[in-house]
């Protein structure tokens, strides 16, 4: 993992010392709100529906148990006891008071952490693959590329101030579990024609009410160009960006207005004055950083442990478990374990003290000590013996860890919603829970197989709902919750942006009409096949049909 | 309006010529004008005796007037609001990518905490209207004593800073 050496150390506690001051003026009356609003944006506080939330940077998802540890002692100390994880790998407080922010910032900053940049229109957290590192599909670890990012966007005087907030992905394997092409900048690691590594570049996709699937602008861009091709894009962005219409400020109208070949044109413009000038990479400070990231001392293990193949056939449970939610590891021997955030009936992503601190002791003894979290809203323990996944399992079922649900129906992403958001027009906690509840047969839902649920409160899509192969946002009618569905969307490769499959449903219908869409499906699917190639197949007719046969 | 300018709070020697006011100031007077006045008097303007100088609105990119810079003192570069950030870009472009030497003013809105990037973006004067803008200039320049990245200032940012001590390590070393 990353460690910060005097440089970061330092900026990170005058950050906190500058936002004590801000906070400080605020108190005093010295800045009215509306002066402190831009300052407490740069630094992830929000003033929610019923208090400040505060939002923490999980740079591209990576946890040591003492950075959990901390998150666990926060949200005991100035919260109530729980935490949020968000869909960008962050971690929200949803009831910190002003004057203790400082504080919470303070002891953030004893484990490297910080809230710099996790809202305001700046470069937000980097995000990436949470299986980065250990992924047997990877070329290149991409958090060594996501923290020299993050020390680049880090206050970046030109750039603080964008016509709307800037989020980058980065991923290193060939299945995007990034969900780089729905991302301000989307950076894919490829090879080029000699071998080389280097940077496919994604520019311009997002959610939000203008749903995009961002276009390739640059096929190959070497490792060493990395920092100024990235200034050049948003350098033409800073400047031709729409400022008048917040709707239309992201990247993703600049590029669909300009074109991506003209976009693309500008940046290689823009690019030429800057690129063999001081943002050149040094080979050496990748180096430098690439050290922090390299591989632990994994022991050489046989590829099946034969205590846990035996503990498998014994255990029907936690072999369900195993199959569901653990990944092939690179290193044989090693598990991948998921842990699911999304507990039947559970809030997508929260995660209790007592939950973090469980996370936190299994990394420290079974884990080498690292934690991800998923942009799906759960946890990753990167690095397990297979021999000892059985002792996790055990821990993880105490605390309601355990759910064996990675990737079926009730894994699903909500945003906040209604609960907590005052952008929303709808509820999406309860709609997620009830769904969870009506599919809590486990069976059933191992039966449904793999089907990704996303749901947002509002047009803004937090919940990334337009990718999910059900998306379902809550709209406002005349005062009243509805939820609009769309089927079909996909965030990973071939990422696709879902159909509108008709007329809102009601609050108290939507769990109901969710239902008889996985119906229909069962009811047409052949063999193996999946949701959305089943209605790529069919069609949304089927599905309309029996959704509004009795209207 | 007093300047911060070189760290003090000083009376800002140029005067603001309107676009239809005519030129009552003396010959010698330094004006700054708007891109629009310098593209239609250009000729007169340029044989005045004083010192000139050109404001850019947000929308006008330093582009438009690369090829005049030679001919001026000043550029004012505008925010019509402390959100609208394309000022910074401005100000490093006539920095970085066209070399302009003379004085890079920022004008209209922009708080405090926003100093220290406008003048690590190239800035060099702010236009303040407050006593205490001059303790805030300082205050401000305090609190962050790192820099991440290259911009249109001298400080040395953190990847460099590391491998020239890297680079003096292994000298001290092979010593």
């Amino acid at each position: 993992m990353y460690r910060y050496d005097e440089f970061d150390h330092t900026l990170v506690s005058e950050r906190v010392s500058q936002f004590k001051g801000q906070v400080a003026r605020r108190l005093s009356g010295d800045l009215t709100e509306e002066q402190f609003r831009p300052l407490r944006l740069m630094n992830g506080l929000y003033l929610q529906l019923h208090a400040y939330m505060l939002r923490v940077a999980i740079p591209y998802g990576t946890l040591s148990s003492t950075q959990m540890r901390m998150l666990a002692h926060i949200a005991d100390k100035y919260d109530r006891g729980y935490g949020h994880f968000t869909t960008r790998q962050n971690i929200q407080y949803n009831w910190p008071s002003l004057d203790q922010t400082p504080n919470i910032l303070d002891e953030l900053a004893s484990v490297e952490m910080h809230a710099i940049q996790t809202s305001g229109n700046c470069i937000r957290n980097v995000t990436s693959d949470q299986y980065a590192g250990v992924a047997a599909d990877e070329i290149e670890d991409p958090r060594v590329y996501c923290e020299i990012i993050r020390q680049w966007s880090t206050l970046h005087p030109e750039f603080s101030f964008l016509p709307r907030k800037f989020k980058i992905a980065v991923t290193g394997a060939s299945t995007d579990r990034a969900a780089t092409r729905v991302h301000d900048i989307g950076l894919q690691m490829v090879r080029g024609s000699e071998g080389e590594v280097g940077f496919k570049v994604i520019v311009g996709g997002g959610l939000g009410r203008t749903p995009i699937i961002g276009p390739t602008i640059r096929e190959f861009l070497p490792k060493k160009h990395l920092l100024s091709y990235l200034e050049a894009v948003l350098r033409v962005y800073n400047q031709l960006g729409r400022r008048d219409n917040i709707y239309k400020a992201r990247i993703k109208i600049l590029v669909q207005s300009a074109g991506a070949e003209e976009f693309a044109a500008q940046v290689e413009e823009e690019w030429a004055h800057i690129r063999d000038g001081y943002l050149q990479l040094p080979q050496s400070e990748i180096n430098r950083i690439r050290s922090y990231f390299a591989p632990p001392d994994y022991e050489i293990l046989p590829a099946i442990d034969a205590e846990h193949a035996l503990k498998m056939s014994e255990v029907p449970e936690f072999a369900s478990w195993v199959e569901r939610n653990a990944v092939a590891h690179r290193q044989p021997g090693y598990a991948i374990v998921n842990i699911s955030l999304k507990p039947i009936g559970g809030i997508p992503g929260d995660a209790t003290v007592a939950q973090m601190e469980i996370v936190a002791d299994l990394a420290a003894r079974y884990g080498l000590d690292e934690i991800r979290v998923t942009h799906e809203q759960n946890l990753v323990l990167p690095n397990v013996k297979q021999a000892e996944l059985f002792a996790v399992w055990q821990k993880l079922a105490q605390s309601d860890l355990a759910t064996p649900n990675l990737g079926l129906v009730s894994d699903i992403i909500a945003c906040p919603g209604l609960d907590y958001c005052n952008l929303a027009n709808a509820r999406s906690i309860p709609v997620a829970q009830n769904i969870s509840e009506r599919f809590r047969d486990l069976e059933r839902q191992h039966d449904i197989g793999d089907l990704k649920i996303k749901i947002s409160g509002c047009i803004n899509a937090c919940g990334h709902h337009h990718v999910g192969n059900i998306g379902i946002l809550g709209v406002d009618k005349k005062g009243v919750e509805f939820y609009q569905i769309t089927l079909g969307g996909r965030a990973d490769d071939g990422a696709a942006l879902g159909d509108i499959i008709g007329p809102a449903f009601s609050y108290e219908d939507v769990v109901d009409a969710v239902e008889t869409i996985i119906e229909t499906y069962l009811a047409h699917r052949e063999s193996d096949e999946l949701f959305n190639d089943t209605y790529a197949r069919i069609g949304p007719q089927p599905f309309k049909e029996k959704l509004y046969a009795a209207h | 309006m007093p300047l911060i300018k070189n760290d003090q709070l000083v009376d800002d020697p140029w005067y603001v010529l309107d676009d239809e006011g005519a030129a009552s100031v003396s010959d010698d007077a330094d004006i700054v004008v708007s891109y629009e006045r310098w593209t239609k008097d250009r000729e007169s303007l340029v044989s005045r005796n004083g010192r000139l100088g050109v404001k850019l609105s947000s929308d006008q990119p330093p582009s438009l007037i690369e090829d005049d810079l030679k001919h001026l003192d000043l550029v004012a570069v505008e925010f019509p609001r402390f959100t609208d950030g394309r000022g910074f870009s401005y100000a490093r472009l006539l920095r970085e990518r066209y070399g302009f030497t003379g004085e890079v003013r920022a004008v209209g809105h922009w708080f405090r905490d926003q100093m220290v990037f406008l003048q690590r973006c190239g800035i060099d004067a702010f236009e303040a209207d407050e006593d205490r803008a001059l303790v805030e200039w300082s205050e401000a320049q305090r609190e962050i004593s790192v820099v991440y990245q290259p911009a249109a200032d001298d400080r040395s940012w953190v990847s460099r800073m590391r491998s020239s001590a890297s680079r003096t390590a292994r000298y001290q070393a092979a010593e």
